[in-house]
C-alpha cells in the first residue's frame, strides 16, 4: 500500500524480498504461531490528513479552554503568559525528533540546553546539584522520598499540611510497598512548627514543606528547616509555582536538603495535564542517590569544552535492579522550555510575573473578602494562591460564575480540614482589575 | 582557528538587557514585596541571565544546529523505534481547546478531552488485545512501575504476598529489573537459550511458589520473537503467576500478533516508540498501561467511564493503586499518538510493521558478512551485531559508532543487550528508502574494511563533529553539573 508515513515502494519490497531470499514479507511472521496470527485483526479503517484534523478539531470545539474563560483555577497547574518565542525555539526540529544524547559529539546542543537548565535550576532553588528533569511534581516527589529512605534508614515521612492533594497521592502509591508511614498533619492556622516539632521523632526520614504551600501560605521558614536537620531527618521542599522564587527567597537559602517540584509554569502551557516538568536538586553530598540523567560538562580530545551524560552508574540501563530509580526517558523537551522561559524572561521578568501574580492575588482576596457572606480563610501570609468560604451552597455557586464566563477557582475538598464550601482562588499575572472586579460584581449577586 | 561553540547563556548576559516585557498588574499599588513576611522575602540575589530576544534566539538555534534528530538523518538506533515524526501530529495538540485545557475544569469543559482519553484506551486496548488501558504513566519505565505495583496489589488482595520475584530474562532492557525492584519485588535473572530465546526447559528450574510473575518483550531485545511464548505464558500462569509485556518492541508485531494473545495479562506501550510521537531529545513519552479484565480493578484512578450525562471521572475504585502522576497523563503526547493510529488504521500498522521487519531483514543480510551475527535467524524488527568479523587491530564497536558520525549517521544502539558482546543494535524501522538502506550498508562496508587498512583513524573517530571524544571518565570523576 502506498501511505505517507510508509516510504517503501512495492518495487523496492519485492527487491529486498528477494535479496532475503524470501518469497513475501509475510514469511518472516511465520515464525508467530499461527494461533496467534489468526486473532491480531482489529476493526480501524486509515484516513487522510484532513479527515484525521477534521475528527481532533471536533473533539477540541466539544472543550471550552481556560483560555476562552475568565480563569481564577490554579491548585497544582499554573497559567501564566507564555513569550512567543518559547514555542518558536522549542519546536526546532533537531530538538524535537532527536533521542537522549547518548552520542555526545552529535547532540552538544541539547546536552549543553540541559546542562543550562541544571544550572538555572540550581539557581533558582539556591540547591547545589539539579539532575535534568523527572516526570512531573509529584513522582520527583515520591523520588525523593525514596532518597530520605534510603539515606537516613529511617521509616517515617512527615508531610505538613498545605501539600498539593496529587503529590500526596501519588507518594501514597509509589510508597506503598515500602515499609515506610506517611503522616500527613491536619490542617492548623497555628504555628506549623510547634505542630511538627511535636511529632519529630528519631524514626522520622524527612519532613515535606510545600513553598508557597497548596493554600498558597508561606510556611516555610529557616527555623522550620532547622527544626527538621535537628532531629536528623531531610528537610525536602515542594514547589509547585517556581515563579514565586522571583521574589521568594531560595529554599537552599534556609538550609533545604531537597527541593523538588513542578516546573510547568515556566512556559509549559496547561495541556489538559501533560506533559509538564518535574525537577529535583539537591545538596551535594546526596548527589549519587540522586534519580534521573545528569549532564556534565568536560573537555574533548582537543581540549575543547563539551558536555556528556554522566555518573550513568546510577542509573537503571548500567545497575538494573540496583538502580537509585526506575527512570529513562524523562521531560527533556520540557526542560529545554524552561530554560528558554527563563532565558527569556531573566531577573527582572521572572519577578515581575511574581510582583503582578502576588498584587493581583492580594487585590482579589480584599475586593472578595468585603463581600457579605464570603469569609477569607487565608490568615496567614499567602503568595499567589488564597482560600475563602461561602455561605452559598457550592454547586450554585459555580454553575451561576461558570455560566457568566469565570472559572470560580478550585473547589477544595471537605477532608482537606477547610470546610465544606471553602475555595481555592489563584489570580496570575493576565488577570486585570476589571476582570476581577467584574468577578467580585458576579459573586456578589451570586451570594444575594 | 577552528570554530568556537555556542558559549554559556550565563556568559553572554550583560546587566539591563530584556527580551520579554511580561504583562503588568494594574490593581491600585500595593508593595508586592510588603505582602511577603521579611524572612521570605528573596535576599539571595537572582542569578538569571539577561539577554535579548535575538540572543536568546540564536543561541538556542545554534543549539539546534548542533544536535541530530530523525529529521536531520538516519537513527537506527535498537530498541528505541526512531521512526519519522509526521508533522501532522505536532499542529493538532497545540489546538486551543486542548492546549489551554486545565486539567481541574469542570467535566462539562472538557467532554472532548474525555472522550478523546476514552477512545484512545479502547484503540489501544484493540491493537494489545488487553481489556482495559490507563493513559496515566509517563514513559515506558513508567508503565512498567505501575504494572509492578498493580501486580502487588493484587498479590496483597490475593493473600499472596510470600510470591516476591519477578523473573526477567538477561537479555530485558534495564527498566525492568529496575521497575519490578522499585515496586519491591525480588528480581531473578533468567538466562537465554544459545538460540537467544527463552526455552521452557530452561525456564523451568526457577518456577517456583515465590513466582510473582515474568517481564518479557516479545519479540526480545535481539530482535527475534519468542516463539515459545505461548508455552511460556501458561507455565507462569500454572504456578500462579502474571505475565508482563514490555511494549517496547511492539513495532515488530502491529496488526500481526497481540500480547493478549500471548497470554499477557499486563502491558505497556512507548507511544514515543511504536506511535511515532517524537522523542524530544529524552522525553516527554508516554507509557500506557493495559491489563486483562482480572487486573482492571488495580488501574490507577480515576478512570474516564461513559454514562447518560457523558464522559465522567470515576475515582469508585476501592481496589485501585492509586494515582501514579499528578493528573491524568501525557495527553499531548496521547493527542500525537491517536492521529498516527487513525492515519494508518490496521491495515497501515500492519504494514508498518512489515516494513520494519523487511528492512532489518535486509540489513541483516547485507551485514553479516562482514560483522559477526551471534544470532543467526531471520530477525523481526532488529538484530544485534557482535562487532566485526575480521579484526586484526581490535577495532571496537565503540570506534565503529563514532565513525559513523562522521557520515551523518546516527549510529546503533552499542553494548547493548548485555548478553552480547561488542554489540551493535541496529533498528531501521519502517522509515526507510531502499537507497538509505543501501547507502548505510555501504558505510558499514567501508567501516570493515578500513579495521583492516586503518584502524587508527577509526580509533580516533569522530572528525567533523563540532567537539570530538569527550572524557566521559573525567566528567565522571570530577562532575561538573552547574555554571
Amino acid at each position: 500500500m502506498g501511505h505517507p508515513y510508509l516510504p517503501l515502494t512495492d518495487a523496492e519490497r519485492r527487491q529486498m524480498e528477494k535479496a532475503i531470499g524470501i518469497e513475501n514479507y509475510a514469511d518472516l511472521f511465520q515464525v508467530i504461531p499461527e494461533e496467534i496470527r489468526a486473532k491480531a485483526t482489529f476493526d480501524l479503517p486509515a484516513r487522510t490528513e484532513e479527515e484525521v484534523k477534521k475528527l481532533f478539531h471536533q473533539w477540541a470545539a466539544l472543550n471550552t479552554p481556560a483560555s476562552q474563560l475568565i480563569s481564577f483555577l490554579g491548585a497544582g497547574a499554573y497559567e501564566h503568559a507564555i513569550p512567543a518565542a518559547v514555542p518558536y525555539i522549542v519546536n526546532q526540529s533537531q530538538f524535537i525528533t532527536a533521542y537522549t544524547p547518548y552520542q555526545p559529539e552529535l547532540n552538544q546542543g541539547l546536552l549543553q540546553a540541559f546542562f543550562e537548565f541544571q544550572s538555572l535550576i540550581a539557581d533558582l532553588t539556591g540547591m547545589e546539584v539539579a539532575n535534568a528533569s523527572m516526570y512531573d511534581g509529584p513522582t520527583a516527589l515520591a523520588e525523593a522520598l525514596f532518597l530520605a529512605y534510603h539515606v537516613t534508614k529511617r521509616k517515617e515521612i512527615i508531610l505538613l499540611s498545605g501539600l498539593n492533594p496529587e503529590a500526596v497521592q501519588v507518594v501514597r502509591t509509589y510508597t506503598a510497598n515500602l515499609p515506610v508511614t506517611i503522616h500527613p498533619l491536619p490542617f492548623t492556622e497555628d504555628d506549623p512548627q510547634e505542630q511538627l516539632e511535636a511529632v519529630l521523632n528519631e524514626g522520622t526520614a524527612a519532613v515535606i514543606i510545600q513553598y508557597p504551600d497548596f493554600y498558597g501560605r508561606l510556611t516555610l521558614s529557616p527555623e522550620l528547616v532547622a527544626a527538621v536537620k535537628a532531629s536528623g531527618a531531610l528537610a525536602i521542599v515542594y514547589i509547585n509555582d517556581p515563579v514565586c522564587l522571583g521574589l521568594l527567597e531560595p529554599p537552599g537559602a534556609f538550609g533545604a536538603d531537597l527541593v523538588v517540584g513542578e516546573a510547568q509554569a515556566l512556559g509549559l502551557p496547561l495541556s489538559f495535564g501533560g506533559p509538564y516538568l518535574g525537577f529535583f536538586t539537591a545538596k551535594k553530598e546526596y548527589l549519587r542517590h540522586m534519580p534521573g540523567r545528569l549532564v556534565g560538562k568536560t573537555t574533548d580530545l582537543d581540549g575543547r569544552d563539551g558536555f556528556v551524560l554522566t555518573l550513568q552508574t546510577r542509573e537503571q540501563h548500567i545497575r538494573r535492579e540496583k538502580a537509585t530509580s526506575n527512570i529513562c526517558s524523562n521531560q527533556a523537551l520540557c526542560a529545554l522550555t524552561a530554560t528558554v522561559y527563563l532565558s527569556l524572561l531573566g531577573p527582572a521578568g521572572l519577578q515581575e510575573v511574581a510582583l503582578s501574580t502576588v498584587r493581583n492575588s492580594h487585590y482579589l482576596y480584599n475586593q472578595l473578602t468585603r463581600i457579605p457572606g464570603v469569609r477569607g480563610l487565608s490568615s496567614q501570609p499567602f503568595f499567589h494562591e488564597f482560600v475563602i468560604g461561602l455561605s452559598r451552597p457550592p454547586a450554585v455557586f459555580t454553575r451561576r460564575l461558570r455560566e457568566k464566563g469565570f472559572i470560580p477557582g478550585y473547589k477544595l475538598p471537605p477532608e482537606s480540614g477547610r470546610g465544606q464550601d471553602a475555595y481555592l482562588f489563584y489570580t496570575s499575572e493576565l488577570r486585570t482589575k476589571t476582570e476581577m472586579d467584574r468577578f467580585c460584581e458576579e459573586i456578589e449577586r451570586c451570594i444575594q | 582557528m577552528k570554530k568556537a561553540g555556542p558559549v554559556l547563556l550565563k556568559e553572554c548576559s550583560r546587566q539591563g538587557r530584556r527580551a520579554y516585557l511580561p504583562p503588568v498588574s494594574d490593581v491600585p499599588p500595593t508593595e508586592g514585596e510588603e505582602l511577603i513576611p521579611s524572612f521570605c522575602r528573596r535576599q539571595t540575589p537572582l542569578n538569571l541571565p539577561e539577554l535579548s530576544e535575538m540572543e536568546v534566539t540564536r543561541h538556542f538555534l545554534q543549539l539546534a544546529q548542533r544536535s541530530f534528530g530523525v529529521d536531520q538523518g538516519f537513527y537506527p538506533l535498537g530498541s528505541c523505534t526512531m521512526k519519522y515524526n509526521p508533522k501532522l501530529l505536532e499542529e493538532l495538540p497545540r489546538l486551543p481547546g486542548f492546549e489551554d485545557l486545565h486539567p481541574l475544569q469542570d467535566e462539562s469543559d472538557l467532554q472532548g478531552a474525555l472522550a478523546l482519553i476514552h477512545y484512545t484506551e479502547k484503540v489501544l486496548a484493540a491493537i494489545t488485545g488487553m481489556d482495559a488501558f490507563t493513559p496515566q504513566p509517563a514513559a515506558g519505565a513508567h508503565g512498567e512501575l505501575t504494572g509492578m505495583l498493580i501486580l502487588k496489589a493484587a498479590l496483597k488482595d490475593r493473600g499472596e504476598t510470600h510470591r516476591n520475584l519477578i523473573l526477567i530474562p538477561d537479555s530485558a532492557h534495564g527498566t525492568n529489573p529496575a521497575s519490578a525492584a522499585l515496586a519491591g519485588f525480588e528480581v531473578q535473572k533468567i538466562p537465554s537459550s544459545p538460540d537467544g530465546i527463552l526455552e521452557p526447559q530452561m525456564l523451568k528450574p526457577y518456577l517456583s511458589p515465590r513466582v510473582a510473575g515474568l517481564m518479557l518483550t516479545n519479540p526480545n531485545t535481539l530482535g527475534l520473537f519468542e516463539k515459545n511464548i505461548l508455552t511460556v505464558t501458561r507455565m507462569i500462569h500454572e504456578i500462579g503467576g502474571e505475565v508482563y509485556y514490555d511494549g517496547a518492541n511492539l513495532n515488530a508485531i502491529m496488526g500481526w500478533a497481540r500480547p493478549g494473545d500471548m497470554g499477557f495479562d499486563l502491558v505497556h506501550l512507548n507511544l514515543h516508540k511504536t506511535f511515532a510521537t517524537p522523542h524530544g531529545g529524552g522525553g516527554p513519552g508516554a507509557g500506557p498501561l493495559g491489563v486483562k479484565a482480572h487486573l482492571a480493578p488495580y488501574l490507577p484512578v480515576p478512570r474516564v467511564v461513559e454514562t447518560e450525562e457523558g464522559f465522567k471521572w470515576d475515582y469508585h475504585a476501592p481496589r485501585s493503586i492509586g494515582k501514579v502522576k499528578g493528573f491524568w497523563g501525557h495527553f499531548a503526547v496521547i493527542i500525537k499518538a491517536l492521529a498516527y493510529l487513525l492515519s494508518l488504521g490496521y491495515a497501515g500498522l500492519k504494514q508498518a510493521s512489515a516494513d520494519a521487519v523487511l528492512a532489518a531483514n535486509y540489513l541483516q543480510t547485507q551485514l553479516k558478512e562482514a560483522y559477526k551475527l551471534p544470532y543467526d535467524h531471520p530477525c523481526m524488527h532488529e538484530f544485534v551485531l557482535g562487532g566485526l568479523k575480521e579484526n586484526p587491530a581490535e577495532v571496537r564497536t565503540l570506534d565503529l559508532a563514532k565513525a559513523l558520525l562522521d557520515y551523518g549517521v546516527h549510529p546503533p544502539t552499542v553494548y547493548f543487550p548485555l548478553i552480547v558482546a561488542e554489540a551493535l543494535m541496529i533498528e531501521p524501522t519502517e522509515s526507510v528508502t531502499l537507497e538509505l538502506l543501501d547507502s548505510f550498508v555501504a558505510m558499514m562496508k567501508e567501516l570493515a574494511e578500513k579495521a583492516k587498512t586503518e584502524p587508527e583513524t577509526l580509533k580516533a573517530a569522530p572528525y567533523t563533529t563540532p567537539v570530538r571524544r569527550l572524557n566521559e571518565t573525567g566528567a565522571a570523576r570530577h562532575p561538573v553539573l552547574k555554571w
